[in-house]
């Protein structure tokens, strides 16, 4: 049986979107696939040393808020300043009581899988960013790069 | 149930980390033995089907009892 391969493109920088490429990607190297993750624009920040990830209220209706905040004080409620701050802090509490790994954990467990961790050359320099801030041991490529791995990839997804 | 070689408590944790700890237990030990799993996330059910049908172990047992699932997978 040949390797199955797996190209994600992950571009979001948020806590609630950091989850589908790393539990994807360290499943599938479970199941035997080779790996590829390139992170570009907003998806870069997972790849910071210090993660500081937030999830945000704003702008997303659909996610739950505590003492019905969203009916009372629709669009203000979730902007209200340091909501961010409150809103990260329950999910991180929750995720924890439901046994659910954090962000941390799961990308460990896709580097200890040998899952490929590139970043996106371009953006890395459009928002000035170190590579010393950034994991050590990631590739810097481009586009052409990621089609390389994904041009016969059996699995590609846009996250 | 039949016996094993090996037991992984995975109680407690939400997915994917039941199928990652397996597949790290699974990892050392030889083929042909056997590694017993004890998980509360009902999504493992079915995780574990589909863990057996592409990795090449086999769900020997898959089994339900208040709240806790047990499974026994032989590694291929």
């Amino acid at each position: 049986m040949s390797e199955k391969k797996l190209a994600i493109i992950a571009t979001k920088g948020t806590l609630d979107w950091a989850y589908p490429p790393f539990i994807l990607s360290s499943t599938a190297a479970a199941l035997g696939y080779d790996v590829m993750i390139f992170f570009t624009f907003y998806g870069l920040q997972l790849l910071k040393k210090n993660l500081n990830l937030k999830v945000s209220p704003l702008g997303n209706p659909g996610m739950p808020m505590p003492m019905g905040m969203d009916k009372w004080f629709p669009v203000i409620g979730t902007a209200i300043p340091g909501m961010e701050s409150v809103m990260t802090m329950m999910m991180k509490n929750t995720m924890k009581k439901k046994g659910v790994a954090s962000i941390e954990d799961l990308r460990e467990l896709c580097i200890e899988a040998e899952v490929k961790l590139v970043a996106c050359q371009m953006t890395v320099d459009l928002f000035d960013m170190k590579q010393s801030d950034l994991l050590d041991g990631l590739e810097y490529v481009g586009a052409a790069s990621f089609f390389e791995f994904a041009g016969d990839a059996d699995v590609t997804l846009y996250i | 149930m039949a016996d094993f070689d090996q037991e992984l408590d995975a109680r407690g944790l939400n997915c994917p980390l039941p199928i990652l700890r397996a597949k790290k237990a699974i990892n050392g030990l030889e083929s042909g033995q056997i590694l017993r799993i004890i998980a509360t996330d009902p999504g493992s059910v079915k995780d574990f089907e589909a863990f057996a049908k592409q990795t090449g172990n086999e769900l020997m047992d898959s089994a339900e009892n208040g709240g806790e699932f047990t499974f026994l997978m032989k590694k291929g």
